[in-house]
């Protein structure tokens, strides 16, 4: 059985904005599915009571003053930018719902 | 589109049940950013308060603010929520151009306080909203749509981006399900906002203003027969006023019953309020296909408030506002309504110091409330940023209460106090505007008076001592208005008499 | 003068400061080593010479002085250098240039050392080979036609074709460890925390370390010491100072390690390592017990699952960092012909700016933090990592450090492992539990294989950094440092 559908591979790559082709979706939908199979060993471990680790630090209560900090100047902030106008960031027009 | 006839609220309501449940934005006014260390001013040029870490550039890092934290705190413990003992911050990931890492650092199953309440007010009887969560995320930046009416993103060709506002702390306040409320479910809607917004203002951390943003409000509705299970709810964006909560609750609830009465069903979505007719228009409609993949933040560490740090931030929790603006009213010899005029206001504060400066609470209340509201709003200014200061006030009106200053004169010297010439005192001097104190000046101006209407005298003469009015006016136009009517009435009906 | 490219960095460091040699001189040798050899090595993807040369001159002024003054280091191009391209091996970031220094090299301009360049790696950090780089790949000095190793491939091979004395890598499965093996360099990641994350363009944060890769075993501590310790933008940085990794590995050169008791790990004995690796690092393991040294074998039996969750921890944590790579605000934007939305842009400059294996671990990622896979994968995965956690907790109340292979295999020809992609992840299977754990652990050369370096991993306890350095240097002084050949 396989793991991931290529039609799964496509609703991924949409959600994380990739354009794929329809060859890399192919080649992909293949490499996913046997790397998927490989990984999906961790459930193999019994760990029904092990609490999860998502810092390996053991650290707590990090926080800084709230004292204001210099600011980038404005043309460090657009030096990058791929296109802009009026001191903001351009992009192309938005679609009115998301997906 | 479908034109479907809408009955009215009082049809609507004796039929079916509404639940309703609110979600709440506060914009915290600490003095950076949440993770970093811009500065968080209202309407400075775009793009001058960023850094590495609020623009999202690759390897920048968040460090959280320890305002930020009190403050979430602190509403927690107003609003009488469990604080988590430990949580973790949560990335919230989608795809949008205000969103300068594509995610946002949010919380998600480990929100910082929980299962609180609140007790509002509606109509003397006491309604109790519970507190389902108070979370701590990051705000998004502002964009400004291009080419479409209105400043809409519907047929704009394009937009532009300006992340000033990225990162600035937003605190979630979400209600549980409010049921039981019947036709009075848009009064507490609207009571609960104006009860959380109070409260927010007494603990300081943050404006609270609808009209800037920084507290913005979604209005969760929906209808179910009685007896029934609940209905399917909608979610109302863009409430930006008080009066707005209450409409919308109102239009969304004869909107859907609408609906439910041709035999309809309710689609699960997202609703903007339109401010011009008070109805709610349909937005995106997915919400539930969005997979947000929420996963804890690995870039900071776990919160774990102290136990004695939060037991210091409750004990010096402000007095509840409710009690308090109870308090006050008995004090002041004010009524209710009067009372929800000044905090509607923003008057409680100034009038309370202007009183501790020395005025009397009527005279403290009569220009907070009067002159000086009339021209903050004149302006659009706050009422605390309209010129004048309380002790200015308390200083005023002592020269009224000791006759240096008639009403009218009063009021000319508060112009000039609003317009930066000095305390009232100087203001006063400066421009020759005091009461005409001089005795000999007064008597002649009286004597005038009475020798230029004879009649008048001598009906006050007859004892019709209400005639002296009109010679009170001649004087006082004589005077220019700069003599105390008070005075100037006794001075006439001492000559005339006898 | 004998040439100033094959000497150490505190060799080179020793001549600057007694004025035998000026930063200058040492900075010009090691730029024209690069002029003559890079274009067949291609370790660099961004020689800074001016910023070298300025940087020489002000030590020279005596404007800075230290351990490593003057000393030539070559960074990885993940970090983030003011004013200087900084691209992590990434189309979609090509022709960027941070308005801002990474805390590490912040700390290197402090120390005085002569940044030469920026040097080439796997896309975002993703890889065991870098031939994953968008930029092409760089090659092992050893030999032309094989892998320098991955992530950190240009930072390995600049030290074993002698462009640099030190460089910086990153290791979030084994970037810097890997390379280091297979070059036959020293590479050592450092405790997580131990080096600041700030302006490390992030791949794993949860994982990523930044940390020394030098040819010697001192170099690399007193690389790691310069840029290790506390940083209060790194909210992940513990407060604490580095362990005297310095006088660590001064201790282990001594080649005394009576008392010092060492773990094989069981788990990796049987695990597809080539004949050749496991001889060497057999008979390195004898030279330690003539050294001193107990080993015994002890079991980590969670040590199994470290690869499956780290390719699902990893991956995760990487769908979410590098969402920010969008063409709105810097880097590549394609597609953009003013019909196009938003959306279609930015899905058009991802998929033009980011190579396969990226987006591979991408969709990876988004896959097992979905609603109704998260438990299954991403949630199982950090409950592996805790497994492995207390796998190694239970290891060191035995033993002081745990040994073994860094690597499964030699230095492979390019081409072999990139068809398949797990193929290459197991490049990284004795490398990622120290990841998952978030302890120290460094890679020392330890003899060859078919003529190619083999690479020996000591794992320490988290902030005993200082106890791996000692072992790792006990080994340098048993079995000597390794010469590549001639270029």
């Amino acid at each position: 059985m396989s793991a991931i559908s290529r039609e799964e591979v496509a609703h991924l790559a949409r959600l994380s904005r990739l354009a794929v082709t329809e060859e890399e979706l192919d080649r992909f939908a293949g490499q996913l599915d046997v790397i998927l199979q490989s990984v999906a060993r961790v459930g193999e471990v019994t760990a029904e009571d092990i609490p999860p680790t998502s810092h390996s630090v053991p650290l707590t209560n990090v926080y800084r003053d709230d004292v204001v900090q210099p600011c980038l100047t404005p043309d460090e902030v657009l030096a990058g930018a791929p296109d802009q106008a009026e001191g903001r960031f351009r992009v192309p027009r938005i679609l009115d719902e998301e997906e | 589109m479908t034109t479907i006839a809408l009955p009215s609220y009082d049809d609507a309501i004796g039929r079916y049940e509404p639940v309703i449940g609110l979600e709440t934005h506060v914009e915290l006014g600490t003095n950076t950013k949440m993770f970093c260390g811009c500065p968080t001013g209202f309407g400075a040029e775009p793009n001058t308060q960023v850094c590495p870490v609020c623009l999202g550039l690759p390897g920048s890092l968040p460090v959280a603010n320890r305002a930020g934290i009190e403050a979430t705190i602190r509403i927690g413990l107003a609003l009488n929520c469990d604080i988590a003992s430990w949580c973790r911050m949560a990335r919230k990931n989608y795809f949008y151009p205000d969103m300068p890492k594509n995610f946002q650092t949010s919380q998600y199953d480990e929100p910082l306080c929980t299962d609180g309440y609140v007790d509002v007010d509606v109509d003397g009887e006491t309604v109790r909203v519970g507190i389902e969560r108070v979370h701590l995320e990051e705000d998004t930046g502002k964009t400004l749509h291009v080419g479409g009416a209105t400043g809409r993103i519907h047929g704009a060709t394009e937009s532009l981006v300006d992340y000033n506002r990225a990162g600035i702390p937003l605190v979630e306040i979400v209600t549980k399900p409010v049921t039981g409320t019947g036709a009075r479910a848009p009064e507490v809607a609207r009571a609960y906002v104006t009860e959380l917004r109070d409260i927010i203002r007494s603990l300081g951390v943050s404006d609270v203003r609808m009209e800037q943003g920084s507290l913005r409000c979604d209005v969760n509705t929906s209808l179910n027969l009685p007896g029934a299970e609940w209905g399917t709810r909608t979610e109302t964006k863009n409430v930006n006023s008080l009066r707005s909560v209450e409409r919308a609750v109102r239009s969304e609830i004869i909107r859907q019953a609408a609906l439910l009465d041709g035999g309809g069903s309710i689609l699960q979505e997202t609703r903007h309020f339109q401010e011009d007719t008070g109805d709610t228009r349909s937005g995106r409609s997915k919400e539930t296909a969005t997979d947000y993949r929420y996963f804890p933040e690995p870039d900071l560490v776990p919160i774990a408030p102290d136990p004695e740090w939060v037991a210091r931030l409750r004990a010096e929790l402000p007095e509840k506002p409710s009690v308090r603006y109870a308090r006050l009213r008995e004090a002041w010899g004010i009524g209710e309504l009067d009372m929800q005029s000044v905090v509607n206001a923003g008057a409680v504060e100034l009038i309370e110091r202007t009183i501790a400066a020395g005025a009397s609470p009527a005279g403290a209340r009569k220009w907070w409330m009067g002159e000086l509201a009339r021209r903050a709003n004149e302006t659009g200014t706050d009422l605390a940023d309209v010129g004048a200061t309380p002790a200015q006030v308390a200083e005023l009106q002592h020269l009224v209460d000791t006759g240096k200053l008639n009403d009218k004169l009063a009021r000319a010297v508060l112009e000039g106090v609003v317009a930066g010439e000095g305390d009232p005192t100087a203001v006063m001097d400066a421009r020759g505007l005091g009461v005409v104190s001089d005795s000999g000046a007064l008597t002649a101006a009286v004597d005038e008076a009475i020798a230029a209407n004879p009649d008048i005298a001598a009906k006050i003469r007859d004892g019709k001592v209400a005639a002296a009015g009109a010679l009170v006016g001649s004087v006082m136009k004589a005077t220019r208005g700069q003599a105390d009517a008070k005075a100037v009435r006794e001075l006439i009906l001492e000559r005339l008499s006898g | 003068m004998s040439d100033v490219t094959r000497m150490t960095a505190s060799e080179i460091a020793g001549l600057i400061k007694n004025g035998e040699v000026s930063a200058v001189e040492v900075t010009t040798a090691h730029l024209d080593r690069i002029a003559t050899v890079d274009e067949r090595v291609h370790a660099f993807l961004h020689v800074d010479r001016e910023g070298a040369l300025r940087a020489a001159e002000a030590v020279d002024r005596g404007e800075k002085s230290g351990p490593l003054a003057g000393v030539p280091i070559a960074v990885k191009d993940v970090m983030a250098t003011k004013g200087v391209p900084t691209t992590a091996a990434s189309k979609i970031l090509e022709g960027w240039r941070p308005p801002y220094d990474a805390t590490i090299v912040e700390r290197l301009r402090d120390a005085g050392t002569v940044m030469l360049g920026k040097t080439n790696m796997d896309e975002f950090a993703m890889g065991s080979s870098t031939e994953y780089s968008a930029y092409g790949p760089t090659s092992n000095p050893w030999d032309l036609g094989r892998i320098p190793g991955g992530s950190g491939g240009g930072s390995a091979a600049a030290l074993a074709a002698y462009e640099a004395p030190l460089a910086i890598g990153t290791d979030t499965g084994g970037s810097i460890r890997q390379p280091g093996a297979v070059t036959g360099t020293v590479g050592a990641k450092p405790t997580y925390g131990g080096t600041s994350r700030y302006g490390l363009i992030a791949f794993s944060s949860s994982l990523d370390t930044p940390g020394p890769c030098a040819r010697t075993v001192a170099d690399a501590a007193l690389l790691h010491a310069a840029i290790g310790g506390h940083d209060v933008r790194d909210s992940t940085s513990i407060p604490q100072p580095v362990p005297d990794v310095v006088a660590a590995a001064r201790l282990g050169a001594d080649g005394d390690l009576s008392g010092v008791k060492l773990g094989l790990v069981k788990e990796f004995a049987g695990d597809g390592t080539e004949p050749g690796v496991r001889a060497a690092f057999q008979e390195s393991v004898e030279a330690l017990v003539k050294l001193g040294a107990e080993v015994v074998e002890v079991s980590c039996p969670h040590f199994t699952y470290a690869l499956p969750a780290y390719y699902l921890i990893a991956p995760s944590e990487c769908s979410s960092n590098l969402a920010r790579f969008d063409g709105v605000r810097y880097g590549l934007r394609a597609g953009d012909d003013g019909a196009r939305s938003l959306e279609e842009v930015m899905s058009l400059t991802r998929e033009a700016g980011f190579g396969p294996e990226v987006k591979r671990r991408i969709i990876i990622g988004a896959y097992a933090l979905s609603s109704g896979y998260y438990d299954a994968y991403y949630g199982q995965a950090q409950k592996v990592r805790t497994l492995i956690t207390r796998d190694f907790q239970a290891a060191f109340e035995r033993v002081d450090a745990l040994i073994s292979p860094t690597t499964p295999f030699v230095a492979f020809p390019f081409g072999s492992r990139t068809a398949d992609p797990y193929q290459m992840y197991l490049a990284d299977l004795f490398t990622i539990p120290t990841n998952l754990y978030g302890g120290p652990a460094i890679s020392v050369p330890c003899g060859t294989s078919e003529g190619l370096p083999v690479g020996f991993q000591v794992m320490a306890p988290t902030m005993g950094d200082d106890r791996m350095y000692r072992v790792a240097a006990a080994l340098e002084s048993a079995v000597g440092t390794l010469t590549p050949p001639e270029l």
